[in-house]
């Protein structure tokens, strides 16, 4: 059972509140008429499966209902941080390749 | 002033009202655990943005209490009994006594300007109050949220899973606790207390 801050209602709350919607920092294409079919297809159905860190979108279910993203470890599962909608994430593969946890 | 038309939900005493849990029997039994329905409160969802000041005076004003800001917190207005609950960054549940909540809608509605909306949620769903000895009891054994004392102060509500149905605690008082279920979920809920309560010689009154 993973144990989740919610950003929103500022405490760890149990794995049962929430539930996971896939990639984050998904961006719509400005312009989705001048797309190619493949830009189109890529944006829609076409999703990173990295082993290692993943940053991804949570919702607060039964909670306070608000999405928030989260970055996770896909081997070991275990939450790096919880941030709000909007913001970047402060640890990213590259920030750990560097020097470990920031 | 908005100008969204507002009607009276609430039906005359001509109309029979039903409770979510009118076709269940009360149980009888001891005083260790004790859960009441208190059916057909005006239950108003408010959202509108934290900073918006005609938000915060019409809040204050109508309902008479400070618009909790502060997450996971209600204020409750000790003289008519309404409560304001936090439920996100800008969403509020207004709990009123029965039949006032089509004139708090009208009144908030004329002193709210800006982003906001107000819904009447009073059919959607409905308040247990539970109080004795064993209500810690059984409610550490209905949801995974720690409702231990030291995590669950007076003043706390959270929004939480109970018996895996989304439900609201709240802490009014040290002897009390409140419980606002769905409706769709009052009968399984009212099923789940009966049965979960035997051991602790539950009284329900619906």
């Amino acid at each position: 059972m993973l144990h989740i801050f919610c950003p929103y209602c500022g405490e760890h709350r149990e794995e049962a509140e929430f539930r996971p919607k896939g990639q984050a920092h998904i961006a719509r294409p400005l312009s989705p008429e001048q797309c190619s079919d493949e830009e189109w297809a890529e944006y829609l159905f076409f999703r990173d499966n990295p082993r290692g860190i993943h940053h991804e979108l949570w919702v607060h279910a039964t909670g306070c209902r608000k999405f928030f993203n989260v970055t996770r470890h896909t081997v070991s599962y275990e939450i790096l941080e919880t941030y709000k909608m909007g913001e970047k994430p402060k640890v990213t593969a590259e920030s750990l390749a560097k020097g470990g946890r920031s | 002033m908005s100008k969204v038309a507002v009607f009276n939900q609430c039906p005359g005493s001509e109309v029979m009202a039903e409770s979510p849990l009118a076709h269940q029997s009360s149980v009888k039994g001891g005083r260790a655990l004790i859960v009441t329905e208190h059916a057909f409160l005006g239950h108003l969802i408010l959202r509108g943005q934290a900073d918006n000041e005609s938000l915060k005076s019409a809040v204050l004003s109508v309902v008479g209490v400070e618009l909790p800001l502060q997450p996971l917190t209600f204020v409750l207005n000790e003289t008519t009994g309404a409560s304001v609950q936090w439920l996100s960054p800008d969403e509020w549940l207004l709990i009123l006594p029965a039949g006032q909540e089509y004139e708090v809608e009208q009144n908030l509605r004329q002193q709210i300007s800006g982003h906001f909306s107000i819904v009447n949620v009073g059919g959607g769903q409905t308040l247990l109050r539970l109080k004795g000895d064993k209500v810690f009891d059984l409610l550490s054994k209905s949801c995974v949220y720690d409702v231990h004392e030291r995590n669950f102060p007076v003043g706390k509500a959270v929004a939480t899973t109970f018996a895996k149905a989304t439900a609201i605690i709240r802490r009014p008082n040290e002897q009390e606790w409140e419980l606002v279920i769905r409706r769709s979920f009052a009968d399984y809920c009212y099923r789940w207390i009966t049965d979960a309560g035997r051991e602790f010689d539950l009284t329900f009154t619906v």
